[in-house]
């Protein structure tokens, strides 16, 4: 490599480690203590303008024609936030929802996600101290700075929805004023409804789309007053989505339908061994092939997996001529690793490492030591892969000046851009970045490695755009899987038969920690907590008085990231199976002994009582099936699950699944419906089926037949009851329908047949 | 080369014969909305209707497919009037991440023209396509509110 190029790349990993740098030390920067919510208004450069439209703030632009066009910077991978987040700014700004167009805003740290950094510290969601509070606003504010553009943590309508009314009410306020003096009255005698200013005294009235030339020059006002929830209109209602028309027609893009002007494919095959390294490949007479245009190598990198690549003209021509070159590997440092293996290695650390505590309450080793008796039980889950329907691809053109452009279905445009500008080795202002609709997302597409191989090969071959696509087996091979967790679970009970002690232990690996090590290596530490990996464990709502609860960190060959609902995935498994074993151990009804521990907590108490009575807890049922209830509280909200399975020939059947769900306040109901239907079927795809094993250091699944979902002959009766307590208590609602749906299954598979499962996927 | 129907437009491609309808649709003709989903007729993304049949086209080679009359879902509308099945959809809010809706929606059509009015478990018979999302439940009910059947029974 020439030095000039060296000393660009050093110059554009500076500015990353910079940046990087910025989050681990919030605290260190000033500035950040100095931001506030109105400092999220201001339009970046990089928002523009097209003929005829104007620009109110970072969110709205509005046309001469009417149509307003919301920015929207988080990511649609089917949440509905294409739709949730434009409300926030119709709402405030009395716009005619029909005006409203959304559109995927630029890169510009104004639309950063500060919310979800702030999620991230390790301190119980209940736990309002000081120092907690202190270093939730930190993060935040370290957030802001940091302008990091990712959609994760069911965080984009929590992060939103502050500044995003509040740029519709500014908006709405300049419109306002310009009405004012067109019309000569004063403001306060002005209406607006349904995109229109009205002066009722005099019946006249002006479009949004007659003032927005004249509004959007007016100065910002300081300070709007946002509606007290009373008085919306819009949200609360469940308006349709803004996507599904593009969705039922085949017009809706996905990164793998870019079709820049002189597109080539690339197929690619991956080293099946965690870690290892092209050892050698033969060419042959491929390159000859027609269309074939190039056979890339390409190294393993911080992010992504040692391979070989065809690119050609067309992907069939790629996939089979790749086929056709025999590559051998190099296994590696890993070329042995087993599942089984880690698993039996778990379980000894459960015994013998004494891990880092959670979580600790009263004395548990007290308890236990007066206890009459104690229940003990071992938990486990495997990994599991995201299978997003859309396999993982990304078009990338770096030009011959560096310059460069990409297409993916991502959720973190920030990152795309850096790594693909670290590649070119340009500034990564020079980077544009085009976010399609996303084939699913579930935390899959938050990592880089697809990109950083697209941008590999696109430097190979400057100036043509190359799709790289990859097939679902390297997609199934490849992923950040959902971490493989043990957990021992351990009850005191005292001479009066009341639970006096609970004592939690779980190992695994750490999915925050690879994640920022693949991503911002300057901040990944083995020192910091990853509160992620004792989530719905160390954080139970339940008034248990002695408790300790703590986790033993693992490396291992298998990377890990995040998967729909994180820690609480597994960890809502371990903990509410357990809990039913304790009240089944004191002879309680599950649903009152949970109750009974939930008098401190309202909603979580009104939540369970909600699904248990719309589920008819109690009531008979016919022979061989059996209910089961569990409650988990995730990103903010607080969901219950009654699960009515029936049990038969060895085959579990869940037949119907009821749902409360607490996210605060519903922004569009049939949204907060549809997630958690979604999250239902994707947990119960995991419960009965999921699983990924690794042999050889190679993962056993490769496609569908051996990685089974849920269908539609086998998806239950699913209801779903949204209980609202405010919106001081909004909460996510992508990923909580998630965690209570394994455990609330096996429970009632227990009630039905009197087999306790603690191992997933469930097996009668 | 070979000559084949896509949405009433005759098309001559040039490709191998072995090249699968879907990457010919995709790649050579630019119908992006059939999807690659898995590549061995396991999730039903790339479905199409060829002469009339709901087909896995990504395990259907080119040659096969000469003087066939292929259906994808840009040609499901009738000009500007979207298909009953595309309507229900957008009636009942099925898409999520949208990418398997395609073949969710011609998997539909082509089980609604030989069975107007299906059974649960015929439903569940014919339309296997694998959805991520876990749109099942709205998907079923579409299919009950066109079929006329009352979409809320259980
Ligand atoms: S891509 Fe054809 S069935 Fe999956
Ligand atoms: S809507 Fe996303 S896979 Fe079906």
């Amino acid at each position: 490599m020439n030095t000039v190029k060296q000393a660009r790349i050093d110059r554009g990993r500076r500015r990353f480690l910079i940046a990087s740098g910025i989050v681990g030390g919030g605290l260190a920067v000033g500035a950040w203590w100095f931001y506030r919510e109105r400092d999220r208004l201001g339009a970046p450069p990089a928002l523009v303008a097209a003929d005829g439209e104007r620009i109110f703030n970072a969110w709205i632009k509005i046309g001469d024609d009417g149509r307003i066009l919301v920015q929207v910077p988080r990511q649609e991978m089917g949440q509905g936030v294409s739709t949730a987040l434009p409300m926030l700014v119709a709402e405030e700004l009395d716009a005619d929802f029909a005006d409203v167009h959304y559109e995927q805003a630029p890169i510009a740290p104004v639309y950063g996600n500060a919310t979800m950094l702030a999620d991230g510290v390790p301190f119980r969601p209940d736990d309002h101290g000081w120092v907690a509070e202190l270093v939730r606003h930190t993060q935040f504010k370290a957030g802001q700075l940091l302008g990091l553009q990712a959609t994760g943590g069911s965080t984009s309508v929590r992060d939103a929805f502050e500044p995003m009314r509040r740029a519709g009410a500014t908006a709405r306020a300049m419109l306002v004023t310009a009405a004012a003096r067109r019309l000569g009255v004063a403001e306060s005698e002005l209406e607006v409804a349904a995109s229109r200013v009205t002066h009722a005294p005099s019946r006249r009235s002006l479009s949004f789309a007659e003032l927005a030339a004249e509004a959007a020059a007016l100065p910002m006002p300081d300070d709007v007053a946002l509606k007290p929830r009373e008085r919306f209109t819009l949200l609360g209602t469940p308006r349709p989505r803004l996507d599904v028309p593009a969705k039922v027609d085949g017009s809706a893009h996905y990164g793998i339908d870019a079709r820049p002007p002189g597109l080539v494919y690339a197929a690619i095959a991956q080293c099946p061994v965690f870690g290892g390294t092209v050892k050698h490949y033969e060419g042959g007479d491929v390159a000859e092939w027609p269309g074939v245009r190039a056979i890339v190598e390409l190294p393993a990198t911080r992010t992504s997996a040692a391979a070989v690549a065809v690119v050609a003209d067309h992907y069939w021509q790629a996939k089979k001529a790749l086929e056709a070159i025999p590559i051998e590997w190099h296994g590696g440092a890993h070329a042995a690793h087993d599942t089984g293996e880690q698993k039996a290695r778990y379980a000894a650390l459960l015994d013998d490492d004494p891990g880092r505590v959670y979580d600790a309450a009263g004395d548990s080793a007290a308890a236990f030591a007066a206890a009459a008796r104690t229940l003990e039980a071992d938990y486990h889950a495997p990994y599991l892969a995201h299978a997003t329907m859309e396999p993982m691809n990304c078009t990338t053109l770096i030009r011959a000046d560096g310059s460069g452009e990409v297409w993916v279905g991502n959720q973190a445009p920030t990152l795309v851009r850096w790594i693909t500008a670290e590649v070119a080795g340009v500034d990564s202002e020079r980077v544009t970045v085009h976010t399609p609709y996303l084939g699913g997302g579930f935390g899959r597409r938050g990592e880089m490695d697809v990109v950083m191989q697209a941008a590999l090969i696109a430097e190979r071959l400057r100036d043509t755009p190359i799709q790289l696509v990859w097939s679902r087996e390297e997609d199934m091979r490849h992923d950040l899987y959902r971490p493989m967790a043990s957990a021992r679970l351990r009850a005191a009970i005292d001479a009066d038969g009341a639970l006096a002690g609970v004592e939690i232990k779980s190992v695994g690996q750490s999915a925050v920690t690879e994640l920022t090590r693949r991503l911002l290596p300057a901040m990944a530490s083995d020192l910091m907590k990853d509160k992620t990996m004792s989530e719905g464990l160390f954080d139970l709502p339940y008034a248990f008085a002695n408790r300790t609860v703590s986790h033993v960190r693992t490396h291992e060959a298998v990377p890990v990231g995040f998967w729909r609902s994180v820690g609480h995935s597994m960890n809502a498994f371990f903990a509410e199976g357990f809990v039913d074993e304790i009240a089944h151990t004191l002879g309680q009804d599950p649903f009152e002994f949970r109750r009974a521990a939930l008098g401190h907590a309202p909603r979580h108490r009104r939540v369970l009582e909600v699904a248990a009575e719309r589920a008819g807890w109690g009531g008979p049922l016919d022979g061989g099936r059996g209910r089961g209830i569990a409650l988990a509280e995730s990103f903010h909200a607080v969901v219950a699950q009654v699960a009515e399975v029936r049990v038969a020939d060895e085959a579990i059947t869940v037949e119907r699944v009821v749902c409360a769900i607490d996210c605060g306040f519903a922004l569009n109901p049939d949204i907060v419906r549809a997630q958690v239907e979604s999250a239902i079927i994707f947990g119960l795809s995991a419960a009965l089926h999921g699983e990924i094993s690794v042999r050889n250091g190679r993962v056993e699944q490769g496609n569908f037949p051996d990685y089974r979902m849920v269908g539609l002959a086998s998806t239950p009766r699913i209801e779903v009851h949204i209980v609202e307590s405010g919106l001081e208590h909004l909460g996510g609602v992508g990923e909580p329908g998630t965690p209570p749906l394994a455990p609330a299954v096996a429970n009632a598979v227990f009630a039905a047949c009197g087999k306790r499962l603690r191992e997933l996927p469930l097996r009668v | 080369m070979t000559t084949l129907t896509v949405n009433g437009q005759q098309h001559d491609v040039e490709a191998d014969g072995d090249t699968p309808l879907l990457w010919v649709l995709r790649d050579h003709l630019g119908l992006t909305g059939t999807k690659f989903g898995c590549g061995i007729a396991a999730c039903g993304a790339c479905t199409v209707l060829v002469d009339g049949a709901a087909t896995r086209s990504c395990v259907l080679p080119l040659a096969a497919c000469a003087g066939k009359s292929v259906t994808t879902i840009e040609g499901l509308a009738d000009g500007g009037e979207l298909h009953p099945v595309q309507q229900a959809w957008i009636e009942h809010q099925v898409p999520q991440c949208g990418y398997c809706q395609s073949g969710m929606i011609l998997a539909t059509v082509a089980l609604l023209a030989d069975t107007p009015r299906p059974s649960e478990a015929e439903i569940g018979a014919r339309i296997t396509n694998i959805c991520r999302c876990g749109t099942y439940p709205r998907v079923l009910r579409a299919i009950r509110a066109v079929s006329g059947v009352d979409p809320t029974a259980a």
